[in-house]
This record gives C-alpha cells, structure tokens and sequence, in this order.
C-alpha cells in the first residue's frame, strides 16, 4: 500500500514535468458536447494533434480508443479574463505579472513576456476541464485582485490592483499544456471604465471619456507622422512611443480593446464611444448590462461576464442580477462567461459557474457556448479551439458526468491530442495526507 | 438567559456544544442548568450592587433580542428526500411542524397532524436551514464603500472590546440574497487585521429594521481572534508588534495574562466582597467570557503548524478553542483537531491567493472530516459564496470522492448544518431536522449538491421566510428600493430575486 503510494507519487511527478506526446486517438460512445451541438453515443477522432472527426461511426482501425460509455465528452473550456500562468501566490507581488504599476509604459505592457509554463495554477485549472485561456491584465475594477479575508487591506482600488494609465495592457492566449504555452500574443488591449477609469483620470467619468479619445486623436495622430515624431518635428504626444505604437491597431479598429464597464449608464457611453471612434469593443463585466441588453445588442458587441455578481457592490452595480448571462443571452448578445477571483486559482470554477447561469435561465447549450466557442469566437479563434469540429484543435475532455455539476469529474483530459495527466500539487498534498500525517515516518518522507 | 446560564456549568455545556454526538445529552445538561443567574454571579449582598453598568456580571446581556420570527403556520412537508442533517436520508420523507419546532420526521407512514397544512414536496429535497458560521454581512455590506466599511477595527493588535454587532447594518442587501441560498443562521464575525478582533454575533437571517431583531436568542458570543499574515501584516507595516508570527503569539499570551488577573479580581470581590472591583474593562472581560467558558474562541487560522500553537496557547492560558476558521491546512492536522474537539470550518475552492493559502486542497473537508470525533465545517466569508454553500459543500464531496472515500450526501450535509451549529453552540437549537429543534428549513428545487438546485422555499422558524415563486416572500431591503432595475423583471424574474 505504502509502496504504491510511493510509486504513483513518482509517477505522477515525472508525468507532470515531463513532456507528453500526441497520439492519434478517438473517443467513443459518449454524450459528446461539440460546442454547439450535441451527439448520443459519438465518436471523436484526433489525428495530429487535431479534430478530424465528430459523429456516430465506428472508431478507425488501429486507433487507440478512449471508451467514454455512459460519460460525457466536452470541448476544453476556454478561461476568459483570465490570470493561468500569470501569477502564482496572489499576495506575492513578485510573482504577479498580471498588473504593471509604471506610468511610462501601458498599453505596450505585454503579459506574454511574463507567462510560465510551469505555473502550478495550470494543472489545477486543467482538473477543472479547462485547456486554453485568454490572460488579460489586470486592473483595478477588474475583480482580479479581490481575495475575501485580505481585501480589506488591499487599499489599492477596488480589485487591490492600481492601474496608473488609461490602458492596463494586452491580453494574450494560452493553451494549458506542454512547455508552449503561448497561443498567440496581443489578442486584445484592455481597459479599465467606470469607477476604475474615473480614477485613473482624475476621479470623473467625464475626463476619462474626454482622456480616452483625446489619446486615440494622439495615436492616430502619431501613426500618421511617425517621421516627423522620429526627428521630434511633432508636438509633446501624452503617452510613450510604445503606447502609442501599441495603440494604432486599437484606433484603426483591428485589435479589440477589453473594456471593463458595469453600470448601464457606463455601457451606453462606452457603445457611443466605440462607434464615434470605429474602435471594436468586447464589455467585461457588464454587472448592469441587462437593463441595456438590446442596445449592447444591436451593436454587435460581446461580454465576458461574471454570472454570480448580483450584489450592489458599489454604486456601478446597484442592478446586478443572476440572470444576467441569461437576458443578455436573450437578447442575442454573444457572451462569455469567466471563472471566479481573477481566474488564476479558481479558472475551474468556470463550469460551476456556468451550471448558475443555467439555474438562473441560461439554456443549457447556451452556458456551454459561453465557455466553449463564444471565447474563441470573441478573440478571433473561430473552429481554432473551443469546439469539437474538424480542423479544432483536439483539446478534449472527458467527463464523468454533466461538466457542469460538481459531483463530475474529468476522466481524460486532453490539449492538442496530448493525454494530459490529471495531477497536480494540491493532489499531491492530498495523498501526503490522506492517512492522517501521524505515521512513524513525517509525512515529508511520502512524496 | 442562556449567558447568565453559561456561567455556571459553562463546561458541560460547551463540551456539549462542541461536539458530543448525543444530542438529547446536550439537552439535558442545558436544561439542567439553572435559568437564574448563579450565585457566585450575582451580587450576594446590597453593598456588591454597582452603578448601571459598572458590573459586567450584572447584566450579561446590554443588547437582548428582540427576535420574534416570522408568522408562521403548522404544517408537514411531505413527499421530499429528507437529508436531515444528522446524518439521515429519507425517501419519501415528512417533517412536521408545529409552532415553529420541529415534532416530527420519519418516512411516508408518519402522521400528519389535524389542522397541519400539507406542503407537496415530492421530487424535491430538503434540509435544514443552512448555517454560515463566517460572514461579515452587515459590517461589510453592499455597497461595499468606505462610509460602510466597518468589519475591521484595525486600530489596535487587540480590540476585544468590540462587538460586531455594533456596526451591523441590517439593511445589506446580501441577508436576502444568502436566504435566498437557504441560509437560516449566520455568525457575524468582526474582521482579521486584529489578534483579538472583537466578538461576533450569530443572526436568524430575517430582515428587521434593527440589529436585535435579527439576533439569535440565547446564542454564545465567540470572540474572533486571527492567527498568521493578516495581524502581522497590518501592524508591522506600521512598524508596531506584531510583525511576526512570534509576535503574534506573544500578544495572545500578554492579553491572557492581563485577563486571568481582571477575572481573579472581579471573582475575589464577587466572592468575599472585599476591597475594591477593578473599573470594568471591556477588553478584558470579553477575555475573561472567554477563560469562563461563556464566550466562544473562533480562531481565524489558516495553517497546520499555527493551529497546533494555538491550541498550546489555550492550554497554557485554560481556555478552549471552539473553532478554526480557514483552516486551509486542517487536513495536515485531522486527527490532532478531532482528539482536541475542535471545529474546523473551511472552503472548497480557495486557494492560493497568499502564503498561508497555497497548500489549500478540494478534499480539505473531507479529509478533516475523516478521524472520530472531528467536526468538519464549510464557511463562506464571503457575499457571493453564502449564497452557495451547498455547491461548496458539493465540490467539496466531489473531492473526497475522487480520493476513494466513500461519503454518502446525508453526511456531507452535516458540513453546513448540524456541525456548522455546534461549531458556534447552537446546535441545541438548530442545525438538523430532529424532534425539538427549531424549524429552520429549505425546500430545495433538485438535490442540493447539484448545480441547478434552487432553494424554492426557505422556512425561519417555521415561518415562511422566502419563496422563489412567490414575490410577496422575496424581501427588498430599503437599499434596494428604487435603485436602478427595481421593479424591473430580468428574464422573467420579479423584483427581489437577485
């Protein structure tokens, strides 16, 4: 018994350092969740590291087989707003690379740089069924610093995080598995609205409204005299060379800019701002979105959001409701739906999350959307991941039951092909005390 | 007058508060008790008789409820799957209710009462009133700005003198939202910035204009005090003590030292009435509630090794700790916990977000829970996640069924009732669905450990205290009147129903 304790400890830490290989391999008899629709009894096939296959036929010949009878099989969820591998222990500031606090550079701010494949939040958010994630900055209004019994000491703006400039950064993809964990840089820059923005700018919404665009004028400004800027034949532009530089695909529309926003009144104002300036909105937050769900509607633009926020937090949130997610849904915005406190140690909360939204009438596959292919689709990844089609990355996982109910497991995890193993320390510490700790050897000599 | 109680056979009724298994044993000894003061507490003689409130011992009890419940009629629910909370699950089940206690539970062969109205429950599930033993609701309300911010007293290591209660705003709107998750009790706990943060104050979750209208009749103070980071991080970054853990403790043992001389000398004058009383000290006599047995120690403490210092502190000073709360690293010390009869009340999904948190596991309750005698507990500290105690519960039995135990629900349940209610001495009265108790009940929508339960109606002592269905039992506090969507129904569902 000891002995093979021992063992599958060691096992499992040379499985979770080492690298893994693709297989070619097809799941079978499933409930398969593709994303967007659902197949009794399917069959997936990976082949590549990707999807190949999703329907009801037989598994190829030679194929190693997954036998997922009776459970149930789901894309990867993808973690929006997300900190995986941006920080470690949230109250030890020098592994948190989520939040630059210099005012010489803010939109440039590029967290890819920053990101670590090791970082033991991920193997924990993989149990949770998540495979990718977009890592957003984070900022003060962005929920990402809030951590209960410490928040009352936080004293830096409402998240614990202060950020000094209009913009706190890029956001960028990841995938949870393997030593590459960079699925693309700069997917999104981020920006901080209502109370959080007032703050940077002074402490009213109206300068930070008058700030955000004055800064686009200055942008395009620049991208139009990048000449004259060199040889210092320009006027003083307010932000640094980089931060402009990182702007001009936000001002010309291309990259879309993560505004967090959650009082209706906000919302309105950040709509007329995007189309006044052509520039391409994704709303976080969105705590009082459903007041205004037609209009965020009509405007084509999505949100990331938490579906649990249903208190009057502050003044920004006084219409916050649990059917949120629901009447946004309703109304024909596409949403997504984030995990909890940041989403760097509690990313798996995001199918508990998802499973309220449905308690409080999100339909089902609609709260499956909004963690599977809204996420791909919002950050320009459509039928890349989050979705069981051909072509999809085969980011896969198995399910004991419903992925939204706590009492499922994870059976099988896979990222591009590749089994993941389901590991991860706080197992680990788990199984060095499963018996009590009191042996006669400390529990140190467990592994 | 359970405080005038306590002070005499405070022992046996804490031991039985803290864990004995044999309910009808703790109702015993309580009963047993005297209802009057005792004598030692009260003055003997008329030159012991002090100014109004010059005697702490005189009136224990400066802010009594005035808790009356809601109205309330006798009924039997029946028809459910009953998880009692004392470890049974009935199929099929009835509990009956009569004036406000429960009478009766047992299967579909149990009668009903003549006059009892029949509540239809089949296909449902019901519990008992879920018991969040760690919330700052009303001293951290919604809106959570500064002019409300007043959980934490962090002007001194050691402010025992002050009472939650005191800053507790009854009109947060998260008292609705949390009934509205099937939470009946709550113990409203000062902050953790303080070594001895000040006493806590457990609530029957009914709205009220007042602070008394809320508080639970009868029920023990506990002191909170806090181990670990939050202490030394907020005085030493003021260059004060403590800044260490080693500083810590050292001001646990000063203050100990500081009460057991302020109770000697109220005992001896009490006793002989000689000399004079020492001028009535309110630090110190939440300090001596505490050396006394009437005021109960819950202890904010996250780690294995802080715990097990703690409980030597308490040994040395000949005081008992009731709870740890936070007990991230509980699992590492389950067996030591459960021999001390202490409570450990923990998340499920927390973790990381300081040093004292990084070893926090999923299977923390279900490991804590395993060793005989231990008490394992789910608490929220948090708005957001009292609403969902149950799915925390649930997660939690997820995890312990991953690691091969074999946890049944009907236990798991106890997490967030029964031992919940002994982990603040109110398990007397409330905590599982069994003859006597106090009819706290939740009539859920599905089994509560799924994702999609609802609790559909919520019952406070037998008097309806919510319903999902019904909008005229969905309380709006004053806060929430005319705020922007008031009235407004978000995907069909009316005012109230957050």
């Amino acid at each position: 018994m000891r002995i093979n304790t021992l063992l599958a400890g060691a096992v499992a830490a040379i499985a979770l350092a080492g690298p893994a290989l693709a297989q070619d391999v097809a799941i079978t008899g499933g409930r398969v969740l593709t994303g967007t629709s659902v197949i009794e009894n399917g069959t997936v096939v990976i082949r590549g590291g990707k999807v190949v296959s999703v329907g009801t036929g037989a598994a190829p010949a030679g194929l190693r087989v997954i036998d997922a009878r009776g459970k149930v099989v789901a894309p990867g969820f993808v973690a929006v707003d997300s900190g995986l591998a941006g920080t470690e222990v949230g109250s030890v500031r020098g592994t948190n690379d989520l939040a630059n606090r210099a005012n010489t550079l803010t939109a440039a701010f590029d967290l890819s740089y920053g990101l670590d494949p090791w970082s033991f939040t991920l193997p924990v958010a993989r149990l949770g069924g998540v495979t990718r994630a977009v890592v957003t900055p984070q900022h003060g209004g962005s929920g990402g610093g809030h951590s209960h019994d410490d928040s009352d000491f936080a004293g830096a703006g409402a998240g614990g995080y202060q950020t000094p400039g209009l913009f706190a950064g890029q956001a960028a993809v990841i995938k949870l598995g393997g030593s590459d964990i960079l699925v693309k840089p700069r997917v999104a820059m981020t920006a901080p609205f209502g109370e959080a923005g007032a703050t940077v700018a002074g402490g009213a919404r109206g300068a930070e409204f008058v700030l955000f665009k004055e800064t686009l004028a200055e942008t395009r400004l620049y991208a139009r005299n990048k000449a004259a800027y060199d040889r210092a034949a320009l006027r003083d532009l307010s932000l640094s060379r980089a931060d402009l530089e990182a702007l001009i695909p936000v001002a010309e529309g291309r990259m879309p800019l993560i505004v967090t926003v959650n009082r209706a009144a906000d919302i309105r104002q950040v709509l007329r701002l995007a189309r006044e300036e052509g520039v391409k909105v994704i709303l976080d937050g969105a705590a009082e979105g459903w007041l205004v769900a037609d209009e965020i509607a009509a405007a084509k633009v999505p949100v990331l959001l938490h579906p649990l926020t249903n208190l009057p937090s502050n003044f920004e949130m006084r219409a916050a409701r649990m059917q949120n997610a629901a009447a946004l849904n309703a109304a024909g915005v596409v949403i997504a739906i984030k995990g909890n406190e940041g989403g760097a140690h509690r990313a798996r909360d995001l199918r508990y999350n998802a499973g309220n939204a449905v308690s409080h009438g999100l339909p089902f596959a609609a709260a499956i959307q909004a963690i599977t292919v809204n996420p791909a689709r919002i950050f320009g990844f459509d039928g890349q991941f989050g979705e069981l089609k051909p072509g999809a990355a085969g980011d896969v996982v198995v399910w004991s039951g419903d992925p939204l109910e706590p009492l499922s497991q994870p059976s099988a995890v896979l990222i591009d092909g590749v089994e993941q193993p389901l590991q991860a320390r706080n197992l680990l510490l788990r199984d060095r005390y499963r018996t009590g700790g009191e042996g006669a050897m400390p529990p140190a000599y467990g592994n | 007058m359970l405080f005038s109680r306590l002070r005499g056979p405070s022992l046996a009724v804490l031991t039985c508060a803290l864990g004995a298994l044999s309910l009808s044993a703790c109702a015993t000894t309580g009963d047993a008790a005297p209802k009057t003061q005792t004598a030692s507490a009260a003055p003997a003689s008329k030159d012991r008789t002090m100014a109004p409130g010059l005697d702490g011992w005189a009136n224990q009890d400066p802010y009594p409820s005035t808790y009356r419940g809601l109205p309330r009629q006798d009924m039997a629910i029946v028809g459910a799957t009953v998880l009692t909370g004392a470890g049974q699950k009935i199929q099929n089940g009835v509990v009956v209710v009569t004036d406000g206690r429960i009478v009766a539970v047992g299967g579909a062969d149990t009668p009903v009462p003549a006059g009892h109205q029949v509540v239809d429950a089949r296909g449902r599930y019901v519990t008992p009133g879920i018991i969040d033993i760690h919330s700052h609701l009303g001293v951290y309300p919604s809106p959570g700005v500064q002019g409300m911010s007043d959980g934490n007293e962090a002007t001194n290591p050691n402010t025992a003198q002050v009472w939650a209660e005191h800053s507790i705003w009854p009109q947060d709107p998260g008292f609705n939202t949390a009934r509205a998750g099937g939470v009946t009790t709550m113990q409203i706990l000062p902050g953790s910035a303080n070594l001895f943060g000040g006493r806590g104050v457990t609530l029957r979750n009914v709205p009220s204009v007042t602070m008394q209208g809320m508080k639970f009749p009868n029920a023990p103070y506990g002191l909170k005090m806090a181990c670990g980071e939050n202490p030394s991080r907020v005085y030493g970054s003021r260059n004060q003590s403590p800044a260490t853990g080693m500083g810590n403790v050292a001001g646990y043992r000063a203050a100990f030292i500081a009460a057991r001389d302020y109770k000697d000398k109220w005992d001896k004058w009490r006793e002989t009435g000689q000399g004079t009383p020492p001028t009535r000290n309110l630090q110190l006599e939440t300090l001596a509630g505490v050396l006394d047995g009437s005021v109960l120690i819950q202890n904010h403490c996250y780690r294995a090794d802080e715990m097990a210092v703690m409980l030597d502190v308490a040994k040395e000073f000949g005081y008992k700790i009731t709870t740890f709360h936070h007990a991230v690293e509980a699992y590492k010390v389950a067996p030591l916990l459960a021999r001390e009869g202490v409570c450990a009340a923990m998340w499920t999904g927390w973790w990381g977000f300081k040093m004292e948190a990084l070893d926090g596991i999923e299977e923390n309750a279900a490991l804590t829970d395993a060793p005989e005698g231990s008490c394992a507990v789910i608490h929220s500290d948090d708005a957001e996640l009292i609403q969902r105690l149950n799915q925390e519960a649930a997660a939690a039995l997820s995890a312990g069924r991953r690691a091969g135990m074999n946890i049944a629900e009907e236990h798991a349940i106890s997490w967030i009732t029964l031992n919940a209610a002994k982990s603040i001495g109110i398990d007397k009265e409330t905590g599982s669905l069994e003859n006597g108790k106090r009819a706290d009940v939740v009539i859920w929508s599905a089994d509560p450990f799924s994702i999609y339960a609802r609790a559909d109606q919520v019952f406070i002592d037998g008097g309806l205290a919510y319903d999902r269905a019904n909008p005229a039992f969905q309380p709006v506090s004053d806060f929430e009147l005319g705020q922007p969507g008031f009235g407004q129904a978000a995907v069909g569902v009316a005012q109230g129903a957050r």
